[in-house]
């Protein structure tokens, strides 16, 4: 007998005693499982995941019994965490970190009656996998709406952790809603080349600080960022990530982009209970409430908070797309033409800067 | 290069700031160095004294209550090591490791429920009208109190290892442990107690960053900082003086690259990034191969236990 | 009072005794720290060192136990021969980097060609990038006289950079839609490291491991060179004597534990992990380290060692997931198990006298 029956007769037992037959006809009871890469305090990336869960309990009760495993490395760690839950009775695991992408499909291909469930990736090479991911990007376009109104020294400077597609968006993002309320806008990047290192981020701020920077938005999770901009007496401001970092509101956090995973994880988990579960690419933002913009501070001018506050409702409503035409891409060709919105395709793959901003990204 | 748009005044000075966590371990653990003992567990020494700093600052509310926090709990958890090393005679490198691993895991436990809190601010002292000289008001005066004691402190441990009798003894302890012994000193006690100053250090290393560097509390916050700090005391060639240079300069490329993006610099960032690490070697390997032959400062017996037989 | 006595000889009994007691000492140990935190001590106890092994689930846990303990035994042997002759690499995680991105890209430039010849052509890629990483700091030690432990150490942070640019540059998937991340080496037939029977999770690496055991042994115990080896970490005077090459030494230690260390981060890469990505490296270059130690510098300890930390590891998860134990937890039980292999191996060496009043 070889190992993928092995393993998969012995999920057919176990899916047979506990998941009480097919999902289509609904369960009583369901185990929910989370993989996180980081540790639950973290402050920020797992932290939020880990919120979403609680919400998860506090929501269903007890139709919901949940698990998760912190700090889980990318690879043969991944596959043997979710072999191990899907072994011991998880009727649907929550993945969520891109880099879990093959070890989900991997295991999702042994386990048919485990419901998987990948955040931020692509790949759905079995039907029961899913993927999800929120469009952060609009909470860029609004904090980029505040940057272009409020900085004095037309300098508005982004810290980013890695050059892949989902910081390069919100890069693009922050600075096309910028440069749309003051074309004079200028934005400067940091790459910190890690995905956590607070002491670097903080030297990363004051450097921008120092080069007259007086917006600095974060792609990294601590409030050091915020902290430096909090020693220049108000000069400075910033946005709380992933977490809304509301010890430093009023200001220099005059709002955040917080990672609202709960609407997400209450909702799949009740179609499995409904037996009305089905496989989805689920990639949603303001409206539904995933990405959730803190609380706009009054230590904004009036008409900045107003028209910040304009941007997230059009957003939410759908009258405003963060990438709208006419957008050319930095060496000058077209990317977009007038009026047309930015296909997901090109979002999730997107490895250029758009007209406009300086350097390049590191390939 | 272009180094056109940075100023160099608030380079210096942010480098001076920067360098404070790892300057206070490597200081402590030259000491220990100096007495013979290996311990490489700087990084579980430092996050212990993060949060422990982290948590007495919260709830005294006072940074200075924080700062001895951190350092008791960073000299506590280095006991351990003390024991195990100069009672029991374990080997230094595999306990000092496994102390790094046994402090990161103990201070994520202890700090939980201590995440989004910001804790009380540490000021710049007040120099009043001396902090608006050019360049040297930012520089010299515009710091806050543990800038300052850090330098202080560097000058302190010279002066001890330099024109004491007890750095003699710490010396002689580190240099040749037979030797020490047949003329009567404790040696074990010796290293007992310069292990603990250097848990306290790194501890209070630790707290700076918790308490100054980032404010907040963070699982991992230390990041790495107390494996530079080792090898910032191998670059120093076990001499107090050169840990602050070596301090200055590793904080100084770091807080350097990061302004060389900002200024929009065409270097490629990878090599920006990797450059504090390169550049620390290329210093080594000039100093180590000139007339000073760094390298062979090591104290003799590091690393070595000792157990009397008589 | 206490006191030590050392023993004339180590004591055989002590010898297998202590790792015994140790376990036993971190159970009490840990089990106290469990229950602190609320949870049956019992149950986690039996969790982390029964389940894996004899559990409900061993069939497939057994075999990823080899999985875990297969890099880590690799480059603990390497570095076990370095650490004796007094040669201190502790950079093994930087050429585990470096060996699995030149192994990577080996594989990857003959993509799509089905050859016989590309995973061995990979190995060796993977055994030549740690190997020419070691060699930075042998070579600057023999020439320059720099310090090694601190040159390791600094290439390790090199390395690291030098993935990320691999995964987001120059490895990077051409038909990956942009996202990190290489080519995946398990749909890439001739270049993939798979398990050798089906189940069982022991791919070319664990065999790879459990040879360079045996052969570290022989080469330790039955050759000259082993010899050498030893003589230049007890004796470092009366090695020159018997006409051992310091410079030599470095260079032989230095490379073999990086090739290993290279070797274990290739057949990581196209076997368990599939692909080159950021975050690819997880500590075991660190780990290793330790392993080396508590399996006491020999190869065939280090075997045992290396499965006990994996032991760990994968039990500590099963704690994790099924009784909702903080990772953290699991980290300081591994420290405290730890301190407890290292402090009582004591009784090996020592005798421990009881008196009364002073001496």
């Amino acid at each position: 007998m070889n190992r993928r029956t092995l393993l998969a007769s012995a999920a057919l037992g176990l899916g047979l005693t506990l998941a009480g037959g097919a999902q289509a006809a609904g369960m009583d009871h369901v185990k929910a499982c989370f993989v996180y890469v980081g540790p639950i305090g973290d402050g920020g990336y797992t932290y939020q995941h880990d919120q979403g869960r609680l919400a998860l309990e506090k929501a269903l009760g007890d139709k919901v019994e949940t698990a998760y495993q912190e700090s889980v490395p990318e690879g043969a760690d991944a596959e043997r965490v979710l072999t191990q839950m899907a072994l011991s009775g998880c009727n649907i695991i929550f993945t969520t970190s891109f880099g879990y992408m093959d070890a989900t499909n991997n295991v999702a291909a042994k386990f048919p009656n485990v419901m998987f469930e990948h955040a931020t990736g692509y790949k759905r090479e079995h039907p029961n996998v899913s993927t999800y991911n929120a469009r952060f990007y609009e909470g860029r376009t609004v904090q980029g709406t505040i940057a272009g109104m409020v900085t004095k020294s037309n300098k508005i400077g982004y810290i980013g952790s890695f050059p892949i597609p989902e910081v390069i968006m919100g890069i693009n993002a922050y600075y096309l809603a910028a440069k749309k309320v003051n074309p004079d806008v200028e934005l400067s990047v940091i790459w910190a080349y890690t995905w956590f290192d607070p002491a670097k981020e903080a030297d990363a701020a004051k450097a921008m600080i120092e080069q007259g920077v007086d917006v600095v938005a974060q792609h990294t999770d601590s409030t050091a960022p915020l902290a430096e901009a909090a020693k220049t007496g108000g000069k400075v401001i910033g946005f709380g990530q992933a977490s809304d970092m509301a010890a430093y509101k009023p200001t220099p956090r005059v709002t955040s982009t917080i990672d609202n995973w709960g609407p997400y994880y209450i909702k799949r988990v009740q179609a499995l209970l409904d037996g009305t579960y089905e496989q989805v690419d689920s990639w949603e933002g303001i409206a539904s409430g995933e990405v959730e913009i803190g609380e706009i501070t009054d230590a904004l001018p009036p008409d900045v908070k107003a028209a910040a506050e304009k941007v997230r409702d059009e957003i939410a409503s759908g009258a405003l797309h963060s990438f709208t035409g006419p957008i050319n891409k930095q060496d000058g060709s077209v990317w977009l033409t007038e009026g047309q919105t930015a296909p997901d395709g090109d979002l999730l793959s997107m490895n250029f800067y758009v007209e406009g901003i300086k350097g390049d990204i590191p390939q | 290069m272009d180094f056109g748009a940075i100023n160099p005044t608030i380079l210096i000075a942010s480098l001076m700031v920067a360098a404070v966590p790892i300057m206070l371990a490597a200081l402590g653990e030259l000491v220990v160095e100096k007495s013979g003992v290996l311990n490489l567990g700087v990084e579980g020494m430092m996050i212990i004294g993060a949060i422990a700093g982290f948590v007495t600052a919260v709830h005294t509310g006072s940074p200075v209550a924080g700062f001895a926090g951190g350092a008791v709990a960073g000299a506590l958890l280095s006991l351990v090591f003390a024991f195990l090393t100069q009672f029991l005679l374990t080997n230094q490198v595999a306990t000092g490791l496994a102390l790094t691993l046994f402090g990161l895991g103990l201070s994520s436990l202890a700090g939980q429920g201590y995440n989004g809190i910001k804790p009380p601010a540490t000021h710049a002292v007040p120099f009043g009208p001396l902090a608006d000289i050019p360049f040297f008001g930012r520089v010299v005066f515009g710091h806050d109190w543990m800038v300052y004691a850090s330098i202080a402190l560097v000058a302190l441990v010279w002066w001890v290892l330099r024109a004491t009798r007890l750095g003699l003894v710490i010396r002689a302890v580190g240099e040749n442990h037979e030797a020490a012994h047949s003329l009567g000193y404790k040696v074990n006690r010796i290293r007992l107690g310069c292990t603990v100053f250097g848990g306290a250090m790194a501890g209070l290393g630790g707290a700076y960053v918790s308490l100054v560097r980032v404010p907040q509390w963070t699982d991992g916050i230390t990041a790495g900082a107390g494996w530079i700090a080792l090898a910032i005391v191998v670059f120093a060639s076990w001499k107090p003086w050169r840990v602050l240079i070596g301090a200055y300069l590793f904080g100084g490329i770091t807080v350097l690259q990061l302004n060389l993006q900002a200024a929009g610099s065409r270097i490629p960032v990878e090599y920006l990034s990797m450059s504090p690490y390169l550049i620390t070697i290329l210093v080594l390997v000039i100093m180590s191969s000139g007339r000073g032959r760094a390298g062979l400062n090591a104290p003799a017996a590091l690393g070595q236990n000792f157990h009397a037989s008589r | 009072m206490l006191k030590l006595e050392k023993r004339p000889t180590p004591s055989t009994f002590w010898q297998y005794g202590t790792p015994v007691v140790a376990v036993l000492l971190t159970m009490v140990a840990g089990g106290l720290l469990f229950a602190a935190l609320g949870k049956d001590p019992f149950a986690v106890i039996r969790t982390i060192f029964w389940d894996p092994v004899f559990g409900e689930f061993a069939f497939y846990l057994r075999g990823q136990l080899l999985v875990k303990a297969g890099p880590l035994i690799l480059i603990a042997i390497g570095l076990a021969l370095g650490f004796r002759a007094g040669i201190w690499n502790i950079g093994a995680e930087g050429q585990y980097i470096i060996g699995a991105v030149i192994g990577a890209s080996v594989g990857l430039a003959a993509y799509p060609t089905e050859s016989r010849w590309i995973f061995p052509a990979m190995i060796l890629g993977g055994a030549f990038g740690g190997w020419l990483w070691a060699m930075i700091p042998a070579i600057l030690k023999t020439r320059f006289n720099t310090n090694e432990i601190l040159v390791s150490l600094m290439l390790v942070y090199v390395a690291e950079t030098i993935l990320a640019k691999a995964a987001t540059g120059f490895l990077r998937n051409p038909d990956g839609a942009g996202f990190p991340g290489s080519r995946s080496f398990s749909s890439y037939k001739a270049a993939s490291n798979p398990e050798i029977f089906a189940g069982s999770g022991l791919h070319w690496g664990g065999v790879a491991a459990l040879v360079t055991a045996v052969l570290a042994y022989i080469l330790l115990e039955r050759h000259r060179l082993g010899f050498q080896i030893k003589l230049a970490g007890q004796a470092p005077r009366a090695a020159r004597f018997h006409g051992v090459n310091p410079a030599r030494l470095v260079v032989f230690c230095m490379g073999l534990s990086g090739a290993l260390a290279g070797l274990a981060g290739i057949f990581e890469v196209s076997g368990p992990a599939g692909q080159i990505s950021i975050d690819f490296n997880q500590g075991y270059g660190f780990t290793a380290i330790i392993v080396a130690f508590l399996g006491r510098l020999n190869p065939i300890g280090i075997v045992f060692a290396g499965l006990l930390m994996a032991l760990t590891y994968v039990g500590g998860e099963m704690a994790a997931t099924n009784l909702g134990l903080p990772s953290a937890a699991v980290q300081v039980f591994q420290g405290m198990l730890l301190f407890f292999l290292l402090g009582v191996d004591v009784l090996t060496n020592y005798r421990i006298r009881f008196f009364w009043g002073m001496k």
